[in-house]
């Protein structure tokens, strides 16, 4: 008797938020309104609640005898409830009996005109949220067992830091990309800003280091199908593509390339180059496996050739091998799907001066690069010439918000500038011209390497976007201006390469679908909070990294992925994750069996028991969004601390 | 010549007037240079049509009247097609046009032509030399 009598009084504080909530609510008026409310055994006021003093004033209150909830009224409950929840559970109160009544970001900062106004309308709050509190049952948190290992989707330097990271620290980690080796971007890279570093030197190493952890499975070749389950316990089917090799007999000796006679423009070379149809995606591969392109096979197109299979010593060339799905366990998932460029046909002003010899950043790196088609030469594309009029284009379908995309993709500044640079290295005697509209270099080292392209390579940088492309001859006719000087610029050039706009990965979007993660409005995958929360999800348990969040350059891809990596082992590093409480559940004499909820439910939570006709909740998967309560009608789906009831006494304090 | 910068002058009239007629905001112009160089008639101009926004945007709107620019201006409106922030620039030479023809100011005095000019030049051209620039 006595016990019950405690849990239905509260005690309430009031915060001033300094300013934020006491220059527009009267928090003296809302004291005496409150005073000798029913169940009110006491109102007290803070400066900042959420301080160490307020703290401390809201444990000694949980620590009472007289009290059996208490409700502060401050901001909103997704800034400070983990902290007075926390707060009360040291002070030996059950969690679930403190609410939060937000009268600042529903009340004083929408309010502030209207001083008297908003005073009522604080304590209407604040009185609901008593009536809802005084009906709270203690609840205690559902707790999950975690499988100690994790999925990283996409093989690129940041998914391969994430996971090398992880594995180093005692987990189990299976590494997986759609291509058929790791090392996504930067394996196509010919050197890397600021440093001038060999991008495949410092790359390389680190692919081995992947390749030969006993903690990492790779799974390259291979997509995700589906993803179910929640934080701690996915499960995930993965489709092995059919490489229509058997990769545990293959050596990646090449012999069956070298025989294969059908050769397609090389995806990896950006098409400055060929490839067979039966390949390896570049001589450092990991895993060094090769797959048959089903598209071009002769074999598969027209039932003649098999001159593979004869090649291959190991008898490896399998053409009855059938895409597979496995399905693995993991507790925790980092997405790092990284970035394609953004189509250079969709430049439609730029588009009758193509040819061969406008070219993408991607496509100039390859033809830098030592191990490219021509073997780190400059050479023109159409004719195998060295180009001496060289123009570089910035922002090509960044910052244009009309026609394209209005971001600023953030790295093509500097690649310019080292494509600018390597270019003079090797042309001599070239004259490299940028168009450019503002230099983006702020990180270490990057604009003193701006400085150094511009003042020691003499390169001509001229600040205008350029209006059209036109060919002339072997020319390209780059039409431009120059708006420091004011004039119209034309220059006749012998190659152009665009800096086109950095975007997500294709099919980002399916993925994200299937791992029910959000992505921005330009597609990139969003995290949890621009500022402190930067690599996690708001689905709890999914982690991002590198450019499938931003476009950013290796060094900082590289710091995300560390962070990434540090979130999933935090997150590991618990036997048993708990889980709110505040879930739904079905009251069974109610339940029509009817299945509305079934279908509303977003987490997959709810089954139906077809021989009872009863619905019934999986505590686990329940995130207590509540659309299962809305939607059921015979009202017998309740959330707990949520229930109808409560939102009825709420509704009656108040009218 | 120094410029001078203040609210008011960023925002007096003839500024408002312009942003008004064209319905146009030119304060979305990031300066870069696009419309300048896909213009057909900008190498004829005083000053090149990005710099025609600037001037807008630091409110110097007396030194664009004084040029020949906004009389050049052939409303091809490659520059409006252009503009990756949506910037009408074929609308605001259009507003600025009309700033200088709404004051019905006759450049030059129909009194003051001949007869035998007025026989021989085409109406476009009279018009022309008694409104605009150009003449
Ligand atoms: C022209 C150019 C030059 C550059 N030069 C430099 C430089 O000099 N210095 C520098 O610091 N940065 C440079 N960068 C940036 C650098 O490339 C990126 O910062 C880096 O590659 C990002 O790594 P990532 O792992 O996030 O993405 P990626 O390298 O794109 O890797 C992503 C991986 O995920 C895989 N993947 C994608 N989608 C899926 C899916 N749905 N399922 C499975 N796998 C998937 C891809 O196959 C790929 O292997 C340059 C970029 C460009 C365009
Ligand atoms: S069968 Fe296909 S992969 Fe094999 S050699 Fe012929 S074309 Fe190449
Ligand atoms: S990084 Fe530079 S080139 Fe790239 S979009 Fe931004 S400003 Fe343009
Ligand atoms: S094209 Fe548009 S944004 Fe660029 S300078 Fe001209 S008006 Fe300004």
């Amino acid at each position: 008797m006595i016990k019950s009598a405690r849990l239905n009084s509260v005690g309430v504080f009031v915060c001033h938020c300094g300013i934020n909530i006491a220059s527009t609510v009267d928090i003296e008026e809302v004291k005496r309104q409150l005073a000798g409310y029913p169940g009110v055994e006491f109102v007290k006021d803070y400066q900042y609640m959420c301080s160490e003093p307020g703290q401390l004033l809201f444990k000694e209150a949980c620590r009472s005898e007289t009290v059996g909830g208490v409700v502060v009224a401050s901001c909103s409950p997704r800034l400070h409830e983990t902290t007075f929840r926390r707060a009360a559970a040291e002070a030996g109160m059950n969690p679930y009996r403190v609410e939060i009544a937000n009268i600042r970001e529903q009340c004083s900062w929408v309010h502030h005109d209207e001083k008297e106004k908003a005073t009522i309308k604080a304590v209407d709050i604040i009185k609901s949220v008593i009536e809802r509190s005084k009906r709270n049952e203690s609840l205690s948190s559902v707790s999950i067992k975690t499988v100690k290992k994790v999925l990283v989707v996409g093989a690129g330097i940041s998914g391969m830091q994430a996971a090398l990271n992880i594995a180093n620290s005692g987990i189990e980690t299976y590494l997986l990309d759609r291509e058929p080796s790791i090392g996504g971007r930067m394996a196509q890279l010919s050197e890397t800003f600021p440093t001038l570093d060999c991008s495949q030197c410092i790359l390389t190493p680190r692919m081995v280091e992947v390749g030969q952890n006993k903690r990492i499975t790779l799974m390259t070749y291979s997509e995700v199908e589906e993803v179910s389950g929640y934080v701690g316990n996915f499960k995930v089917k993965v489709r092995r593509k059919a490489a229509y090799v058997d990769w545990d007999k293959c050596t990646g000796c090449g012999l069956c390339s070298e025989k294969c006679p059908k050769k397609v423009p090389s995806e990896f070379d950006r098409s400055l180059g060929r490839r067979k149809a039966i390949y390896s995606q570049f001589p450092q591969a990991v895993p060094n496996k090769t797959v048959i392109d089903r598209e071009s096979c002769l074999y598969f197109k027209t039932g003649k050739c098999r001159l593979c299979v004869e090649a291959c010593p190991l008898g490896a060339i399998d053409f009855e091998q059938e895409d597979r799905i496995e399905e693995i366990e993991v507790g925790a998932i980092v997405v790092a799907t990284g970035y394609d460029l953004y189509e250079k046909e969709k430049i439609e002003e730029y588009r009758i001066g193509y040819c061969e010899d406008v070219i993408d950043g991607l496509a100039f790196e390859r033809l830098l690069s030592s191990s490219g088609p021509t073997q780190g030469r400059v050479l023109r594309p159409s004719d195998g010439t060295v180009p001496k009029e060289v123009v570089f284009i910035q922002c090509v379908g960044s910052r244009d918000p009309d026609h394209h995309l209005p971001y600023c993709s953030r790295i093509c500044c500097m690649y310019t500038a080292k494509h600018a640079m390597l270019y003079k290295h090797r042309v001599p005697d070239g004259q490299p011209y940028v168009f450019y509209m503002d230099i983006r270099s702020g990180g270490k080292n990057y604009e003193e390497f701006v400085q150094r392209t511009i003042e020691e390579e003499r390169v001509l940088y001229i600040r205008g976007r350029v209006a059209r492309l036109y060919r002339d001859g072997k020319k390209v006719v780059v039409v431009g201006a120059d708006t420091i000087s004011g004039k119209k610029i034309e220059i006749r050039a012998d190659m152009v390469v665009l800096a086109m706009a950095m975007r997500p990965s294709g099919g980002i979007g399916e993925l994200s679908k299937k791992l029910k993660i959000q992505v921005d409005q330009n597609g990139f995958l969003s995290e949890a909070h621009p500022k402190l929360r930067p690599v996690e999800t708001l689905t709890r348990g999914v982690f991002l990294a590198g450019c499938a969040q931003a476009p950013k350059d290796i060094t900082d891809t590289v710091s995300q992925a560390g962070a990434a990596a540090s979130m999933v082992l935090e997150l590991l590093s618990n036997e048993e994750l708990t889980h709110s409480p505040t879930t739904a559940w079905v009251d069974e004499e109610l339940c029509a069996g009817c299945g509305q909820c079934v279908a509303q439910c977003a987490y997959g939570a709810i089954e139906l028991d077809t021989r009872r006709k009863k619905a019934h909740v999986n505590d686990i998967l329940c995130q207590g969004c509540g659309a299962c309560v809305a939607a059921c009608p015979s009202a017998a789906v309740n959330q707990r601390n949520f229930s109808i009831s409560q939102y009825y006494s709420m509704i009656e304090s108040i009218v | 010549m120094n410029v001078t910068l203040s609210s008011s002058e960023l925002k007096k009239e003839g500024i408002e007037k312009t942003a008004q007629l064209s319905g146009a905001n030119f304060f979305s112009c990031y300066q870069c240079g696009k419309c300048t160089a896909g213009c057909p008639a900008s190498e004829f101009m005083d000053i090149p049509p990005h710099e025609v926004i600037r001037l807008l945007q630091i409110g110097q709107i007396e030194e664009i009247l004084e040029k020949n620019s906004i009389w050049i201006c052939a409303s091809c409106i490659t520059c409006a097609v252009r503009c990756p922030k949506g910037v009408d620039l074929a609308k605001i030479m259009e507003a600025l046009r009309q700033i200088v023809l709404r004051k019905n100011v006759n450049y030059v005095h129909p009194s003051s032509v001949s007869k035998e000019e007025l026989r021989t030049l085409p109406q476009i051209a009279l018009i022309a030399n008694f409104r605009k620039l150009t003449g």
